[in-house]
């Protein structure tokens, strides 16, 4: 691979850099995900719906 | 399904549900792919030895952060024209994706200029103009945040997204424009590129897996910020009905 190249700390470096910031980023929107449909069914557990969806109109 | 199915968030979330599992499987065999191509299967340059390693990543980044700022460019398009009803989801939903390529195309420049230009930074045109970008990137979440109406504040980050654009080309020429450190295109040429293929081939890998992965994180967000909003209109219906009989609802609200 590269283990004799003298730059191999800014190579990982780099990767490392790269693989967590996109694994955040991934991160937080799964665990977005979670939150919104967890509230979103905690509200339909309180008997709450959508206008939209009570009138046959699903746009939003 | 007709495009404009598409329209409508619930059959959004439909399509997004059957197509996510199999976007997240394509960028994980074609991210393996490439970065197998970018430690075993890819030569060392003739200048810059291992370190044309860290242009998988840096070079796809800075594409990808163009990319999505153009898109959401459009999308502010749709919101202000159109009213699209995924267009500003669209735009929201990017924004972090966008600055997160943004971060990493810098970092990892950055991480390439210690060893090869002697510094971490310097404030040419082209990281200059970047690093903009990226500014401009959280100037919008901060915006979308900071207003409580979700179209409000769609309409607003859609205007400047829009002044924003001028930044774009000015990313794109200004290697060419102005007397920078960093190198001019060697991809994108009128002449063709200028890069052996045996880096351009791994190179271009990346950039599909980059572009796979934000596709399917892009979705997956739209996804979340329709959800985000069905919560914030169902929160205000249950709002409304504790309110007691005769209360004014809060101007503004």
């Amino acid at each position: 691979m590269f283990g004799s190249d003298p730059h191999t700390g800014f190579i990982l470096a780099s990767y490392a850099v790269t693989v967590i910031t996109l694994g955040l980023v991934a991160g937080w929107i799964v665990v977005d995900h979670r939150t919104q449909k967890a509230r979103l069914a905690d509200l339909e557990a309180r008997g709450i719906t959508r206008r939209s969806a009570r009138g046959g109109d699903l746009s939003s | 399904m007709a495009l404009t199915d598409l329209a409508n968030p619930t059959r959004f979330i439909a399509l997004v549900a059957r197509a996510l599992p199999w976007l997240a499987a394509a960028t994980a065999i074609v991210m393996a792919i490439a970065f197998y191509l970018a430690f075993f299967g890819s030569p060392a340059d003739y200048q810059q030895g291992s370190t044309v390693r860290i242009m998988y990543v840096h070079v796809p980044s800075a594409w990808l952060s163009l990319f999505c700022y153009a898109l959401m460019a459009a999308a502010s398009i749709g919101t202000l024209v159109w009213r699209h009803p995924l267009a500003d989801v669209s735009a929201k939903a990017a924004a972090p994706i966008g600055a997160a390529f943004t971060f990493i195309c810098l970092a990892t420049g950055s991480l390439w200029g210690r060893p090869m230009w002697g510094t971490w930074w310097i404030w040419d045109a082209r990281l200059t103009s970047q690093l903009i970008l990226l500014l401009m990137y959280l100037g919008l979440m901060a915006l979308w945040r900071a207003v409580d109406d979700p179209g409000r504040a769609g309409r607003a980050a859609a205007v400047l997204t829009l002044v924003g654009t001028i930044n774009l080309p000015i990313i794109k020429f200004s290697v060419d424009w102005w007397n920078t450190l960093h190198q001019p295109a060697s991809v994108f040429r009128l002449d063709g590129p200028t890069i052996h293929p045996s880096i351009l081939t791994p190179l271009l890998v990346a950039a599909i897996a980059f572009t796979l992965l934000f596709v399917t994180l892009h979705l997956a967000a739209m996804r979340n910020e329709i959800l985000r909003r069905r919560v914030r209109a169902m929160q205000m219906v249950a709002a409304q009905r504790e309110m007691p009989t005769g209360a004014a609802p809060v101007p503004g609200e």
